[in-house]
Formats: C-alpha cells, structure tokens, sequence
C-alpha cells in the first residue's frame, strides 16, 4: 500500500509558495507514492488544481480532510499548533522546523508520536546533501529577487549606456556578504549590467564573487572568518573597526547596498549605520535581506520599504513569496531529491535510515522522540599528508625541460662526466671522427630545443614524422648500391651488397612513404 | 652533381628536417611541417642518387626497389585506422632497425673504401654498434607491435633473473665486440657480429615483452628514439654528417616523449625499461593498502543522457577503452549534439591515455572534434570543480584519486585527472575488473560517480539516442 503524501496550503499570512508542484508530483507518483493536494494550495505560485490532477495528484476539499488522509505532509513554512493538532497520529512532517527557534512545537509534535525531517536541519557540508538543500534554493531565489526589488526601486538604469539622448552611468551596487544568497545577487546584478563589489569575512570567497562578474572588497585587516559550516562567526572588535570604515567609503561611493550578512543563532549584524545611510546619494536603495533577524541596517524597518534621507530601505521579509513560482519548484525539487533518499526501492514507502549522515541529520524527531541536535556528521576522513609529494610532480607542461633547474650536485656530476667522456674522445679518436661528433652533439641539443615546444596533442603526428625522417637511412643503401669502383675494389661481394642494399632500399621507402603519408592524413584531421 | 653540391644539398635537406619538426609545435602550422619533412627527404634522396657516389647502373635497381616499398607504404598509409596508429608506428620503427642492420652488415663486407689504424678500429665500432642498435630497434619494435595489436598477451613476461640475463648478454656482447675488431679478416669477424646480432635480437624480444600494456606509450617512444640513434650509428659508419644529424634529431625526439611520459606516470625511466608495472615491490603495498569499499552506483544510458542534457559543463575523459571500442565518432555526435544545446563540452586528455603520446588527439580529430577543445591534464585539471558532469571513458587509472591519496598505492604520485571533484562523474566501463595497474579504484566507489556499465559503443549509442529523443 503506497504512503500518501500530502500538500497543504499554507496558511502563514502572505506565504505563497507551496511545498511541491505539479511537475514534481508526477516524479513523486513514479517513486510510487500517492499524493494529495488541498484545493488552492498552490493557486499563489501560479499552479492550478487542474493541474495537480492532470500529474496524477488527488485535490482535497479542505485541510482537516488532507492532513487526516496524508501519511506524509509536506510543508514550505513552519507548523502552526493547528495544523500539528490536525496532523495524523504517528506521521510524518517534512519541511522548516527551525527545531532550536521553536521549542514548543518540538514538544506538540512529539506528542503527536510524529517523525519530521526538518529541511534546515541538513548538513549542508556533506556535498551528497546538495541536491535536497533547501535553504539554498531558496536563498538563491532569494538573492535574485532582492536585486529585482532595488533595481524597481532605483530610478536610473544598471547598465551604463551612451545613447543619442547622453551618458548613463552604470549603477554600482555593493553586496554585503558573499553566502549563496549573496552570490546569486552579485550574479543577477552583474547580468543586469552592474558594477558590482561585494564583501564578505571568509576570504575564500573572493574567488567565487570573482567568478560571477563581482569585485571583491577587502577589509583592510588580518584576520580569518571562516566559522565552519560555511557561515561566518563573528569577528574581532579591529576587524570590525576595520569593517566600518570600509562599509562607510563604499556607502559613499555606491548607488545600492544589498546585505545578506547572518551569524547562525545571532541576530543580524549592524552594517550599515545611520550616518551611512545619511552618507549616501539620494534615490540610492538598500535591500536588507536580514531584515527577519533585526537587520544589517539600523533603520530597516522589517516587512516594509521606507524612505528615510532620501534612501529607500527595503526590508521585506518574504522575497521567497515574491517569487513564489520559482521558489516552489526548487523547494519541491528539494523535497523529491529527499523522498529519492528515503525511498531507494521506489515502491512507495520510506525508510528513515538513521545511519546515514544525511537522514540522520534532519531527522529531528523520529517516532515521537526528540533527536535533534544530530551529532556532528562523520566527515569523511582528511586525506593522508602525502598531498606535498603528489604535488610537485604534477608540474610540467611543455617549455624548455623541466621546471625546476637540477640540484647543483647532479649538475657538477654530469659535468664531471661529459667532460671526461670528452677528454677520453679528443685523446683518442682522430679527426674524421671529432668532425662528425660535432655535428651529432649539436644536433642532439637541436632536437631537444625543438622537440620540447611540440604541443602534446600532436604527438602522434610527431612520431610519424620522426619516424618517416628516420628512413634517411636509405642514403646509406643508395650509396652502397653500385658506387663507382675508382681503384677496382678488388674482392668486393657485389651481388651481396646489392641485394642486402635493394631490401634496405624497399623497407625505408615503405618506411619514408608511409611514414609521410600517414602524417598527412593525420594531421588533416586536426581543424578548429 | 659534384661531391660539393651534394653536401649543400644535404644541409638543406637537414635545415628542412629541423623546419619540420619545429612545425609541429602547433596545429596550424603542422601540415606544412610535413610538406618541409617531404621536401627535405626528396632532396636528399635526389642529391645522392644523382651524387657521385651512386653510378648509374645502380638507379634501376633503386627506382625498383622505391617503387615497391613506396606502393606498400602509401597502401598502409591509407588503409590503417586511427586506432591502429600505435601498431604502424611500431612495425616501421622495426623496419628503420631492419635496413641499419643491413645496411650495417653490407658496409663491413664492402671493400672497397679501405680504412687502416685507429680509423678502422672506429669504424668497425661504428658497424658493430650500428647493427647492435638497429636488431634491438627491429626485434623491440616487432614484439611491440604484436603486443599492441594483441596478437602477443599484453601481460609483462618476466623471466627468473631478468636483470642479471640481461647483464650477461652485455657481457658476451662487449667481449665479441673486442674479438670482432681484433678480428684478421672479414671472414674471421662474421662469427663476432652474427653472435652480436643473435643476442641484440633476443635482447630487444626480451625488454619489451617484460614491459606491461599501460607502459607501452614509453616503449613505442623509446623505440622511436632508438630507430633515430640507429640512424646516427649509419651515418657515423657512413661518415655522413645528413644521416647523423637526422638520426639525432629523431633520437633526441624519441627520448624527450620517453621522458614526458614517464613523467606523465611519476615512473622512473630505468624501471619502466626493467619492466613488470604493479608486479614488482608496488603488490605487497597494494594489498595492504587500504582497499576501497561501499556500493557503486549504476545508471543507465537514459539516466546518463538526462544527466547531460541538463549540464552547463561536461569534461569528457577518454581512455584505451574508446580506442578499443571505435567509439569517438559517437563520442563526437555526442558532443556536438550538447554544443548545439549550448552545453560546454571540452575533452580532458591524459599524456598516457592509450597506446602511444598523443594516441587520444588523433583519435578524436580523426572523429572531427575541434582540436581548441580538446586540452591537456594541466590546462584543464583545475576546473573540474566547476563541472556539472564528467565522463570518463574507457579509462581507469588515469583518473585513480588513490594516486593522490593513498601514499601506499602502486600509482602513488601519478598524475591523475581529478574527476572526483566534478559534480558528478560517470565512468563508463564494461566491467568492475582493476585497470592495467591493477589497482582498485576509489572513484568508482564515491558518492558523486555513477557507472554506466557495457561496451563504451553500444552505450554511447544509447545516450546519443536518448539525447536526441
């Protein structure tokens, strides 16, 4: 018998994203569940009942009605303590709990004998939890929508532009925190043609603003910010100094501010002080997306947008809403990515296997029982140090030999030994000899310049033609064949030597032909 | 043409070869390499036979001889397969070994250029190790080609006490040298260098067959190099500096690619020669080390396509296995279906990924994938990180994460591309046996890879069709 997953409507006021759509439900029915939809759950984000039943999804009157049919509810925002009142004895709930912010609904659920998945919960480092990230998403979405927010409020363009009509500008826009909402912002602010800075306490993110069409802005100060996890800790009272003088030059300088900074289970930090905002242009705008957690800006008021010295202060707190369609399909992408994990056999049913690091994470209360805070997840063991010796030898390219010149002593053994190999040769051998040596020494360093700076991928080319070259040992058959006998070359086995030369004249014309051949035909294929 | 004329036609002939091989830094430039390389071997092919030391009754014996090996060598020249490349090149590495060896042999029954004191004695060095150099050269490059083409096991064959055999026949070599040049008479010296030659072939039989299928891209370029050295030891004999410069070009470019692939493997030359690859001292460390466990996780062609379809970047890393199944010009519809979908698709190429240097490269423009996508280890290693998919392809060792972490693994400090770090790899393979290291593989085993199992032509075939679909 297949479990029943079901969709509420959500019910905290100005929500409007629904915890899974119809696109997904027909991925979730293959997995062999049945789903239940309430009637209107998704009619904000801009999906239909018809379309619900059109996946293959059942529509629900009303949500006593849903959440008594439903073995599994799927829910975007927190549970009120009607909807746990409605829930099913022993079901289960995935979706935000935000298990440390609400203690008391921990207490109603498992009450309720309920297991519930608590999507904030993930361990977000483990890289297999990716695909069922939720707070990503939606941060993602949340990033872009705040880009949109300010440029609506913005009076100019964001990308300069020289028209017929005069000089725009290129609207600078400077991004306080550099987290997965703050890059999606840098991206989205870029794409609109932006100059965009961005800053953030970890420095390994400078890359990643780069990355995205970003200048990264460093705070003039040493110090590292990186408090596991991937979020920030909080910093020292220099850095912050520090910090504050560099917010108060870009507040100065730029047209928009969008911050993003959140420190987990602290409030907001303040940013942007009020002789910041005084400091900048006027029709300038600041998005605060940490307006929920106090804000990054003192005079955000949040859920509003003000205008106070001529600067609009955004400070809503439903960006996710605001884009309800998108912010859907991704948190119902999230929540199928989970449902794939718990049901590996497809058939319909769930197991919450609590030995793997991802389940056992967001699992914050299994069948009544409150199992949260998880344990921190078994990272996966740090690599041996043999990380310095695979290093170096993974130099290389092509260039003039080696990287890195030869130690001074095997250099002074080699020369010790050419230069006896020399002596032995220039005492003993006699002229003909020394003249032909020449030659072949210098063209051995001939060939080593030349052969370092043909490029790998025409390798084969190259030993097809060295190869073909190499038949110019035919010259010595040609020659032996029937030289002209000045002195009679008595007792010369002629026929021996013209035959041995005839198959040493075919095999390198074989050799010389095909070689050059083959090359040619290869090297006709190399085109852009 | 004078003695004079011939030898400036000579240098042009050399500055040509030199031209030529200078032209294949670059694709753009290397057909006209080529051009130089025929030009330059016309010339002195030309400037002996018309030269002074060829007299005319010879020229229908070698317009003879030319023609006939030339119609062979156009015929296979034509009728080869890419993917057959490696085997060509060896069988003419042997047959340069081959005429040295003549040609060595009829210069010391040649009477008629007569030689007396310290010149003699050189010169017959000179044959004595020109010969020396090409039996290697000739009976190396035939167990090469038999090893690549398959017709011999590609297993190292190792005989009990391989190193010290190897010393003895050294020996008997110097001491029949010294009899040979001490040797009264021609007749008196054959013995000597009939000896020699014996123990050079077996010599050459016996390093390449103790050498393992994954070092053959060493051994074909090693050969190459000492087909080139074969060259100079005739040109010394022959007192012809054209020969000399040649050979050493070819020498000094054959023993460069040695040298860049065994870096490639983080092996040391010698023991590349001294053969056996993970049969020596690397076992007992294998089998100690840690060995990878967990679940691989299989995916179909479908799954494979949908995987694709839905990746901004795809680094594609192709091994012997796409060689082996003629799957590149699949491979190629494959990417450029994605190109078309805007989907950025490049070819990550290990410098010993198949038989011999470059084997990879000429594959794929055999199957018209624009060279400019195509990269090398180095160039594209580093942005793996930023790629939604990675496919590997008929490839093992050469994308083993336990080079990198695993210090006791045989492959330890290889080179390795890093697909790990994409966001997710598929390796194709037909099966979960070792690759020619013979080593497990860790990749197959992480949580971000996926194997596509079956033959790499079939099942790319599948993708391409439910790519299109």
């Amino acid at each position: 018998m297949p479990l029943v997953i079901g969709v509420p409507k959500e019910t905290a006021a100005g929500e409007k994203r629904v915890a899974s759509v119809p696109e997904v439900v027909e991925k979730l029915i293959k997995l062999g569940f049945a789903v239940a939809v309430q009637s209107g759950a998704g009619d904000a984000a801009n999906c239909s009942d018809d379309s619900y039943r059109a996946a293959g999804a059942e529509v629900v009157g009303d949500a006593a009605a849903l959440w008594a049919k439903a073995d599994i509810v799927f829910k975007v925002a927190v549970p009120t303590a009607e909807e746990v009142g409605l829930m099913r004895e022993g079901g289960v709930l995935v979706g935000f709990v935000w298990p440390a912010q609400n203690p008391e609904l921990m207490q109603q659920l498992a009450a309720r004998k309920a297991t519930v998945l608590a999507i904030d919960a993930l361990p977000r480092q483990l890289s297999r939890a990716q695909k069922m990230d939720a707070l990503t998403s939606q941060a993602g979405v949340a990033g872009y929508r705040a880009v949109i927010e300010a440029a609506n409020a913005f009076g100019r363009f964001f990308n300069g532009q020289i028209t017929a009509a005069g000089k725009v500008p290129p609207a600078k826009v400077f991004i306080a925190g550099a987290g997965v909402a703050g890059l999606a912002a840098i991206g989205t602010a870029a794409g609109l043609g932006a100059i965009v800075r961005a800053n953030d306490t970890r420095a390994e993110v400078a890359d990643q603003v780069v990355s995205l069409g970003g200048e990264f802005v460093k705070v003039d100060y040493e110090e590292e910010g990186s408090g596991g996890g991937g979020y920030a800790k909080v910093m020292s009272e220099g850095f912050q100094q520090a910090q504050r003088e560099m917010y108060a030059k870009q507040a100065r300088e730029v047209d928009i501010i969008i911050t993003t900074a959140l420190i987990p289970g602290k409030p907001a930090p303040r940013l942007i002080t009020a002789e910041m905002v005084q400091s900048m242009r006027p029709g300038s705008v600041i998005v605060d997306m940490a307006a929920e957690r106090g804000g990054n800006c003192e005079l955000t008021e949040p859920g509003q947008a003000v205008v106070k010295h001529g600067v609009t202060l955004i400070g809503y707190t439903d960006l996710n809403s605001r884009l309800a369609k998108q912010s859907s399909t991704l948190y119902a992408t999230n929540l199928f990515r989970l449902m794939e994990e718990l049901c590996k056999a497809k058939d319909g049913t769930i197991d919450v296997n609590m030995d793997d690091d991802a389940i056992r994470g967001l699992t914050v209360i299994k069948e009544g029982s409150i199992t949260w805070p998880a344990p921190p997840p078994k990272l996966p063991a740090a690599p041996p140090a043999s990380k310095p010796a695979a290093a170096p030898a993974a130099k290389g390219g092509h260039g003039h030999g080696a990287g890195e010149p030869m130690a001074g002593s095997t250099l002074a053994i080699m020369f010790g030994v050419a230069a006896a190999l020399f002596w032995l040769i220039g005492a003993y051998a006699p002229a003909s000899f020394l003249g032909h040596f020449t030659v072949f020494v210098l063209a051995c360093f001939i060939g080593y310049m030349v052969i370092w700076n043909v490029t790998p991928s025409l390798h084969t080319p190259l030993m097809s033609v060295t190869n073909a070259i190499s038949s110019i040992i035919a010259i010595g058959a040609l020659v032996q064949i029937a030289p002209p006998l000045v002195d009679g070359g008595a007792g010369r086995p002629d026929t021996l030597i013209r035959w041995l030369a005839v198959v040493g004249i075919a095999l390198t014309a074989i050799n010389m032909f095909g070689g050059f051949a083959v090359t040619r035909r290869m090297l006709a294929m190399f085109r852009k | 043409m004078t003695s004079s004329l011939t030898t400036v036609a000579y240098l042009g002939a050399t500055i040509l070869f030199i031209l030529s091989l200078g032209g294949l830094s670059n694709p753009e430039t290397s057909r006209r390499g080529n051009l130089y390389g025929i030009i330059g071997m016309t010339i002195a092919v030309l400037a002996t036979v018309l030269g002074p030391r060829v007299a005319a009754a010879g020229i229908p014996w070698i317009v003879a001889a030319m023609v006939v090996g030339g119609a062979i060598g156009l015929y296979a020249a034509r009728a080869v397969q890419m993917t057959q490349m490696p085997e060509l090149v060896a069988i003419m590495h042997s047959l340069v070994g081959l005429a040295a060896c003549l040609v060595g042999f009829a210069s010391y029954v040649d009477t008629s250029i007569a030689f007396s004191g310290a010149e003699k004695a050189i010169h017959e060095i000179e044959i004595y190790v020109g010969i020396l150099i090409g039996a290697v050269t000739f009976s190396g490059s035939v167990i090469a080609f038999g090893k690549l083409s398959g017709k011999i096991g590609g297993k190292p064959l190792l005989l009990p006490g391989r190193h010290w055999l190897n010393l003895a026949g050294l020996l008997v070599v110097l001491w029949y040298g010294r009899e040979f040049v001490m040797a009264p008479s021609i007749e008196a010296g054959m013995t000597p260098l009939i000896v020699m030659t014996v123990i050079s072939l077996l010599f050459g039989i016996h390093m390449v067959m103790a050498i393992g299928g994954a070092d053959m891209p060493v051994v074909v370029s090693m050969l190459n190099s000492y087909s080139g050295w074969a060259a100079a030891a005739t040109g010394f004999m022959l007192s012809n500096d054209l020969l000399i410069v040649t050979g050493a070009l070819v020498g000094s470019s054959g023993a460069i690619l040695s040298y860049i692939m065994c870096r490639a493997m983080n092996r040391n030359f010698i023991s590349v020669i001294a053969g056996g690859f993970g049969t020596g001292g690397g076992a007992p460390a294998a089998a100690s080390g840690s060995q990878p466990a967990g679940e691989v996780t299989p995916v179909s062609a479908a799954e494979t396509a949908e995987l694709l379809r839905e990746a901004r970047n795809v680094i594609i890393v192709p091994g012997y296995g796409m060689a082996v199944a003629q799957a590149q010009h699949t491979v190629f519809e494959i990417t450029r279906h994605l190109r078309e979908k805007g989907v950025n698709v490049r070819f990550g190429i290990h410098p010993v990924a198949g038989r011999m240097p470059g084997h990879m490269n000429v594959l794929l423009a055999e199957a018209k994938v624009p060279y400019d996508i195509v990269l090398e280890m180095d160039e594209i290693n580093a942005d793996f990180p930023d790629t939604d998919v990675a496919m590997v392809i008929g490839a093992n060792d050469i994308v083993n994460p336990a080079a990198q972490d695993d210090p006791t693994s045989p492959i330890a400090g290889m080179p390795v591309l890093e697909v790990w770090k994409a966001k997710t790899s598929i390796v194709m393979k037909r099966s979960m046996a070792s690759g020619y290291a013979g080593v497990d593989n860790p990749l197959f085993y992480k949580d971000n890879n996926r194997m596509l199992f079956g033959d790499a032509k079939k099942m790319l075939d599948e993708v391409l069709v439910a790519l299109k679909a």
